[in-house]
This record gives C-alpha cells, sequence and structure tokens, in this order.
C-alpha cells in the first residue's frame, strides 16, 4: 500500500544509519588492536549507501537507502618500533589500525543524528496516519 | 451533488500531500548517500494537472499484461532537483534543515487538507440525519 511506504522508505534509513553505527562500533573497539603483520592489521571499515530506486521507474523519487557494501580504508597503517611487545614481528615492529578516533566519534555523532531523523519522520506519519483513521468520527 | 464532487479536491490533496511526505522522506533518508540529489515537486502545479476540470493523461491497457501506468501520482519530469544552498564534496545536495522544515509544513498542510475533508463529512452527515 502506498501510503505505507513512507515508514519503508525512513525505516530503510534507520537500518543504514543503524549499520553505519555498528561499523563505528567495530572500528573504535578495534582502535588498539595491534598485529605483527601488515596484512593481518584491522582496517577502519566505512559503508557505502546507495539511493534504492524504483525499478520500472529510475528517474522518479528514491524509495530509500541501502548499503551496498564495506570499504576498508587505505590510510597508512601505523608502524611504531617496540621490540618488547609481544605481537613484534622479527625487526621489533607492531602494527596499529588505521582508525582515527576522532573521525570516528564524528562519524559517528552524524549517524545517530541521521537516525533520530528518521525516527522523526515516522513519528510524523504515524501522527498523519492515526488522523486518517480518525476521519468522519 | 455528486459525492465525488463534494471529495474530490481533499482527496487529490491529501494524496498528493502523502506523496510530498514520501519524497520529503526518501531525501532525509538518503542523508548521506554520495551523489545523492535531493527531489521535491511544486505542490500547486502538480495539483492543477491532477484536477478534474484537466483530465490527467493516462495509459491505457488493453492486455491483461500491462502494467497500471496510471497510478503513477506525481511524474518524473515534475520531479524537480533541489538547488543546494552549500554544496557538498561527494555530491549529495540533501540539505537535513532544508527538508526537516519541508515535511513538518507538509505534514501541517496534510492535517489541514484532512480536517477540511473531516468536516465535509460531518456536514453531510448531519444534513443526512436531518438534526
Amino acid at each position: 500500500m502506498s501510503s505505507m511506504k513512507i515508514f519503508d522508505i525512513a525505516g530503510s534509513g534507520m537500518n543504514a544509519q543503524s549499520l553505519r553505527l555498528n561499523l563505528v562500533a567495530s572500528n573504535m573497539a578495534n582502535v588498539d588492536a595491534v598485529s605483527s603483520s601488515v596484512d593481518e592489521t584491522y582496517r577502519s571499515r566505512q559503508p557505502v549507501f546507495r539511493a534504492v530506486l524504483d525499478q520500472l521507474n529510475s528517474r522518479g523519487a528514491a524509495d530509500g537507502v541501502r548499503m551496498v557494501g564495506v570499504v576498508e580504508s587505505q590510510a597508512p597503517l601505523v608502524s611504531e618500533y617496540q621490540p618488547d611487545h609481544p605481537m613484534a614481528d622479527d625487526a621489533g615492529y607492531i602494527y596499529r589500525p588505521n582508525v582515527n578516533m576522532v573521525e570516528e566519534m564524528a562519524n559517528m555523532i552524524s549517524a545517530s543524528r541521521a537516525y533520530q531523523n528518521n525516527v522523526q519522520v515516522i513519528n510524523a506519519a504515524r501522527q498523519m496516519m492515526t488522523a486518517v483513521i480518525n476521519l468522519g468520527r | 451533488m455528486k459525492l465525488d464532487d463534494a471529495f474530490s479536491l481533499y482527496e487529490h490533496t491529501v494524496k498528493l500531500r502523502a506523496r510530498r511526505a514520501e519524497v520529503l522522506a526518501a531525501n532525509m533518508a538518503n542523508a548521506d548517500t554520495p551523489g545523492y540529489r535531493a527531489r521535491d515537486f511544486d505542490f500547486r502545479q502538480v495539483l492543477e494537472r491532477q484536477t478534474p476540470q484537466v483530465a490527467p493523461v493516462r495509459l491505457v491497457s488493453t492486455h491483461a499484461a500491462h502494467l497500471d501506468g496510471g497510478r503513477e501520482l506525481v511524474s518524473p519530469a515534475q520531479l524537480k532537483y533541489r538547488i543546494p544552498q552549500q554544496p557538498t564534496l561527494d555530491g549529495n545536495t540533501v540539505e537535513v534543515e532544508v527538508e526537516q522544515a519541508q515535511f513538518s509544513k507538509n505534514a501541517m498542510a496534510y492535517q489541514a487538507s484532512l480536517r477540511f475533508l473531516d468536516g465535509r463529512i460531518k456536514s453531510l452527515k448531519s444534513a443526512i440525519s436531518g438534526e
């Protein structure tokens, strides 16, 4: 039913933003996950959003948003010379993830604000629907 | 007075307001989608097209397998792109504040139209019951 589409649209927005929040949480949790090789080190993960378009009518308005994938940040890893560290490699280096805490914090605020926006939309839509139900009483 | 005439304007208004709410909700859902361009339509212009005096152009289905083309309330040509006040690096033109303001304005207008429709129903009801 078309009048209920607005709930799906805002729901897809909430879904996408909560996935983004999950990734932020994962990045923050792994900020100190050091490792002994470049390949094994955790890399900051970022979501890729895409607008969902109507399949029959791709020039029309979007039907919501979808997370199409997760990309790993290509920023250089931080290598540290710590020969005493248990994870140090043969040359005495450890590798830290390329997670930028400041960026992640900003990301988190942006995601939670966007999430709240979508909740507001659902609340407003619910009020609109309630008014329809009470019509003519 | 035909019953259709009594309600048709409000019917179109409410439908169109609901559609606009969907478009604006889609904009807000895509507030962080790179390259997404915010859409909106001119309410008055689209409503004038919808009102019965000017019959809207509809597709005729002459076969059972034909898709219902008449269901589309707002054509893609009527859906315009919003011009952002501050362009962003990723090409996204959604400004959440603008969308938020338009959305609440639209919701208010929707409620107002419903109130008018409600009044029309009530007056017809009182005419029927003869009170």
